[in-house]
């Protein structure tokens, strides 16, 4: 028994042996492919990178386009130099340069001396071809095309985004395993929430090449090629040209403007300003524009529209009177006095006023009594507990509206803002030790509030639609069937009912015919504004203004916040009206309310101003 | 001066020959994988591999002198505490290794680097030889094989957190060890089976291969209930119930290779990451990832079958100039062998090693002590399971595993792990009529 254990042992080696001498028979004597695969052997991965889709504005402009340039890669272990300095006057290098590349590139963590590395990346067709010739004396090198982003105009960047190499760590963190190092993603902007639908797929060629060099053809015919296939183009809702406007208007400003359709939440124009130009960070100088952009104390790399938190002052008075006539506690008819005794200052104006006239004169004693009258409606003996059951209901109609929320737009980082919370307060002043006369400063859009200008568009765009809004965004049509994001064929209603907006609608009117914004007004088209001033307790005050236009077939509700610039009816009410007027006419019937928005330079004049933008 | 010339006279020289082929043997393919013809390079230059490996190749010899050197007593009183101590460091590389290449199985001492688990193979073999070798040990019983699993285990479970896989398959090899000191060869047909059928798995669909499956199992059972009734017939009442034992037995394998088979599927296809289900199926079908985990096995049957018949000739392979075939030196040696020496080479260094490990056992089987033998065994089934998954991964009918070629591979642990694992044997065998003695 045990002899023939050993036996079965030994002949399972023998076994083995034969099985090895067998199988090495067929690969080295039968099959003969192996031998032509060794000569063409240098397998040779090309990667075929995809275009990445073009953007449109919304009339057809190009907004977006790809630029081809050459990534020059070098396989070291082919790369035999033997003049040093004549190679690089060949590649228009200094030596230095050139170690230092070396250097660098075989620091890289995936650095192989057989495999190809990227040499000098992105060059242009004009520098490639300077070179090109030389590359035939030297072994080792070969082009790789790829495409970078350009710009036909130098508007939008804070919106489009850029794109650039994809970061170790977004190497690590992919869930879907698709990049590969040296790969662009999108970093930012529209580039970044529609990087999926822009990237294509890429492709790849495994060529074999021989020993010399020289391409023997593909690997296996072909079989394990992939096609790139290109990204899918955008369709913008952006009107270039209003976008381009408004750029202008806000040059030497800090601030933003964003102009809505309120019939589809399509974004037309989106100003973050002061801005930079997109083809800065493309191409080859992409790092040091990008220091440069950082390092830059008005930080145009900041996205204003989504990310600046404001206070939104008066404008905030249209979300009060609405939310106050849906509670009950007051009607078109209501009248209050100009009562500064009450606490809250006021600027002269008529008084009494009534709900339209509180809009007109943008009355503050008015507010005080609207939203007093929300907090306290007597719903329970104890005065603070009512507060709590006062604020609570106003909170829920206040956020309604999109406020102290992210809204859903296409683009990334966008922040909520601020509504206070009821254990907010509790937390600050302790529960049931707090009552309308602590939070009063929210009646006129002060105190803990904090609202972005994309928020103050969209109120706007409700106002227009009496009561609901379609979420802005940015794109409205993807690829060649041009579909669109569910979510933004969604109607969200606000909780007050539509019956409520008519009369803020003629209070709005009468704020340009014979109110706080009347030198705004344009002769044909009929404007519902609202302005106003945002108190800064580290400078000058804000000017902000919404309005909508036509009134009756809304087709433009905009919102303008600029920093530091004083009142809301001098600065930021001027430049909204331009701006409709550009949209709607496509003339300016007003040259001087241009001229003196375009000669008027925030920036310089107060440089040492601490923006509140940034807390 | 007697006992050294009683050692020189007992000592199996010519297993000491083919040690000292393999070793020189190795070291010229060492040079020739790094060979650069433009270079101008010496075989000794110390900046080479060639030249390193030269180096662990005097450090060999002096490690097999101190080996003779001691007391063949020592090996089999010892064997617990060498094993003890090699666990101990098993442990702390756990904790304080330096990681290399992923896997955390590197000891640093200074600027010298040691991998533990190399050593744990003969630590194991020591302890496994020394539990089997008492008298009242039996095979056969329950208790004496949860040990001996329980001795070659534990290591394995230690390096398995080293993130070493490929070591952790040599221990395997006891397997063929504990075979012949008695256990049931059906264990060894079960893990044959296993493998079998889990290759089987990777290449063709669980349902065609249930299918064949299930026809071999009808036929099997129409044949046992032919036969069962003809002998039921014939009043042969005993015979006929035996083959009804047997078509019950075939039933519950074929329901037990179901399982396999929708198990290893299970796995494969929805427990296993994308790349590690790459990593197994390029065993199938190199081809699915060409410049990705198939790359190596591409690369390295290209060099071999671009050997042909008599090969390229000593330093003339091509692959070898531009690193096709990466770890060459170490873990694809043979590919040099394969290119350089074509198919007439190969065959004759696999023949070698089929004579060597057949030596071995020859070697075990003579010796008149327990101890001995069963060292004997492991010695020449854990060369055995190296040969067989080195070459079988170059040619492409195993999976890569990196584990090295014994005595050719580049590499100072490796080549001292299996110095110490051979000359502890060819001491102790020297010593065989002692031994009896006791």
């Amino acid at each position: 028994m045990i002899t023939s254990r050993k036996t079965v042992i030994q002949f399972i080696f023998i076994l083995v042996g034969i099985i090895f001498i067998v199988r090495l028979f067929f690969i080295q004597v039968v099959d003969s492919t192996y031998k032509f695969e060794a000569q063409n052997n240098v397998m040779r991965r090309v990667i075929e990178y995809p275009y990445r889709g073009l953007i449109y504005d919304r009339n057809g402009k190009l907004l977006v386009y790809n630029t081809p340039v050459i990534d020059l890669m070098v396989t070291m272990k082919e790369l035999k130099i033997s003049d040093t300095a004549k190679f690089c006057s060949d590649f228009s290098i200094t030596k230095e340069e050139f170690l230092s590349i070396i250097k660098k590139m075989k620091q890289d963590k995936g650095y192989s001396s057989v495999k190809p590395m990227p040499f000098l990346k992105q060059l242009s067709i004009t520098d490639f071809a300077k070179i090109q010739d030389h590359l035939i004396d030297y072994k080792g090198f070969y082009p790789q095309a790829r495409t970078i982003r350009s710009y036909p105009h130098t508007s939008l960047a804070n919106a489009l985004g850029y794109i650039g190499e994809i970061s170790k760590r977004q190497l690590e963190n992919q869930k879907e395993n698709y990049y590969l190092q040296g790969d662009y993603i999108g970093i930012s902007g529209l580039e970044a929430s529609y990087e999926k639908e822009l990237r294509g797929k890429r492709g790849a060629r495994y060529l074999m090449v021989n020993v010399k060099g020289v391409e023997k053809g593909s690997y296996k015919n072909g079989q394990y090629d992939t096609l790139s296939i290109p990204g899918e183009n955008l369709i913008s809702t952006i009107d270039l040209e209003l976008q381009q406007y408004g750029e202008k208007l806000m040059q030497n400003k800090v601030g933003s403007i964003v102009a809505i359709e309120p019939a589809t939440g399509e974004i037309l124009a989106f100003i973050s300003a002061p801005s930079y130009d997109p083809n800065l960070l493309t191409g080859r100088k992409f790092s040091e524009n990008y220091r440069k952009l950082e390092s830059d104390s008005l930080k145009p790399l900041f996205n204003r529209p989504l990310m600046a938190m404001y206070p939104p002052g008066s404008i905030f008075k249209l979300a009060q009177a609405l939310v106050g006539q849906q509670i009950g506690v007051v009607k078109p008819t209501t009248s209050y006095p100009c009562n500064q005794s009450w606490g809250p200052k006021c600027h002269p104006h008529p008084s009494p006023v009534d709900l339209k006239g509180s809009i007109q004169y943008s009355c503050n004693p008015y507010y005080y009594m609207v939203f007093k009258n929300m907090i306290y409606q007597n719903k329970h003996e104890n005065k603070f507990k009512d507060s709590e059951i006062g604020f609570d209901q106003w909170r829920d109609l206040i956020i309604s509206f999109g406020f102290g929320q992210k809204l859903a737009i296409d683009l990334p980082n966008v922040k909520s803002g601020y509504i206070p919370t009821n254990s907010f307060y509790d937390r600050i002043h302790g529960d049931l030790r707090w009552k309308h006369s602590t939070i009063r400063s929210l009646d006129i859009g002060q105190g803990e509030l904090l609202i972005v200008p994309l928020q103050m568009a969209n109120m706007a765009a409700i106002i227009a639609n009496k009561g609901y809004y379609y979420t802005p965004h940015l794109i409205k049509a993807i690829g060649e069937d041009k579909k669109v994001p569910a979510e933004y064929k969604t109607k969200h209603y606000v909780k007050v009912e539509p019956k409520y907006f008519p009369v803020i609608a003629d209070g709005m009117e009468m704020v340009m015919s014979g109110g706080t914004a009347a030198s705004s007004r344009i002769k044909d088209i009929v404007i519902c504004g609202k302005t106003g001033t945002v108190q800064n307790p580290h400078g000058e005050d804000h000017s902000v203004f919404i309005a909508y236009a036509p009134k009756d077939d809304p087709k433009i509700a905009i919102a303008t916040y600029v920093e530091n610039a004083g009142f809301g009816g001098v600065w930021a009410a001027p430049i909204s009206s331009l701006m409709i007027e550009k949209y709607l006419k496509d003339t300016i019937t007003r040259p001087h309310i241009e001229k003196r928005i375009l000669e008027k330079d925030f920036i310089n004049k107060k440089p040492k101003t601490v923006s509140s933008s940034t807390r | 001066m007697r006992s050294e010339d009683s050692l020189s006279k007992n000592i199996d020289w010519l297993t000491v020959l083919f040690y000292a082929v393999f070793v020189i043997a190795g070291w010229l393919n060492v040079f020739a994988a790094v060979y650069d013809a433009d270079a101008n390079q010496s075989i000794f230059d110390l900046s080479l591999n060639s030249g390193k490996q030269l180096m662990w190749i005097g450090t060999a010899i002096v490690l097999i002198i101190i080996i003779l050197a001691i007391d063949y007593k020592f090996y089999s009183t010892f064997s617990y505490v060498i094993y003890g101590g090699i666990i101990f460091l098993l442990l702390i590389t756990i904790f304080l290794g330096t990681e290399v290449k992923g896997s955390k199985s590197w000891f640093e001492i200074g600027s010298f680097r040691i991998q533990p688990a190399e050593f744990a193979k003969f630590a194991t073999g020591l302890a496994l030889a020394s539990y089997l070798g008492r008298v009242n040990v039996k095979m056969e019983k329950l208790k004496t094989q949860l040990i001996a699993a329980g001795i070659i285990l534990f290591p394995c479970l230690l390096i398995l957190l080293q993130n070493e896989t490929g070591t952790v398959l040599v221990f395997s090899a006891f397997v063929l060890v504990l075979y012949r000191e008695g256990l049931s060869p059906w264990i060894l047909i079960f893990g044959v089976v296993c493998v079998a059928l889990f290759i089987l798995t990777l290449i063709f669909h669980k349902v065609i291969l249930l299918q064949v499956l299930g026809v071999l199992l009808a036929l099997l059972i129409i044949y046992f209930a032919y036969q069962a009734i003809s002998n039921w017939v014939n009043k042969k009442v005993n015979r006929a119930k035996r083959y009804i034992t047997y078509s019950i037995i075939s039933a519950a394998s074929f329901m037990f290779a179901a399982g396999v088979v929708f198990s290893v599927d299970f796995f494969v296809y929805e427990i296993l990451q994308e790349h590690q289900r790459k990593r197994i199926l390029v065993l199938v079908n190199p081809d699915i990832d060409p410049l990705g985990a198939g790359y190596n096995v591409i690369q390295s049957k290209i060099a071999i079958g671009s050997g042909e018949f008599i090969g390229k000739g000593f330093l003339q392979g091509t692959q070898t100039k531009f690193d096709f075939v990466p770890e060459q030196s170490t873990d694809f040696i043979f590919c040099t062998i394969g290119e350089e020496h074509g198919w007439l080479g190969s065959s004759l260094l696999i023949t070698l090693y089929v004579l060597f490990m057949m030596r071995l056992v020859h070697l075990a089987e003579r010796q008149k002590d327990k101890f001995s033998r069963i060292f004997g065994y492991s010695v020449a089934s854990i060369i055995f399971i190296h040969f067989m998954i080195n070459i079988g991964m170059t040619i492409g009918i195993f999976p890569v595993i990196g584990i090295p070629l014994p005595f050719f591979s580049y590499g100072g642990s490796s080549l001292w792990s299996f110095t110490i694992l051979l000359f502890i044997f060819l001491k102790l065998d020297a010593h065989r009529r002692q031994l009896l003695s006791h």
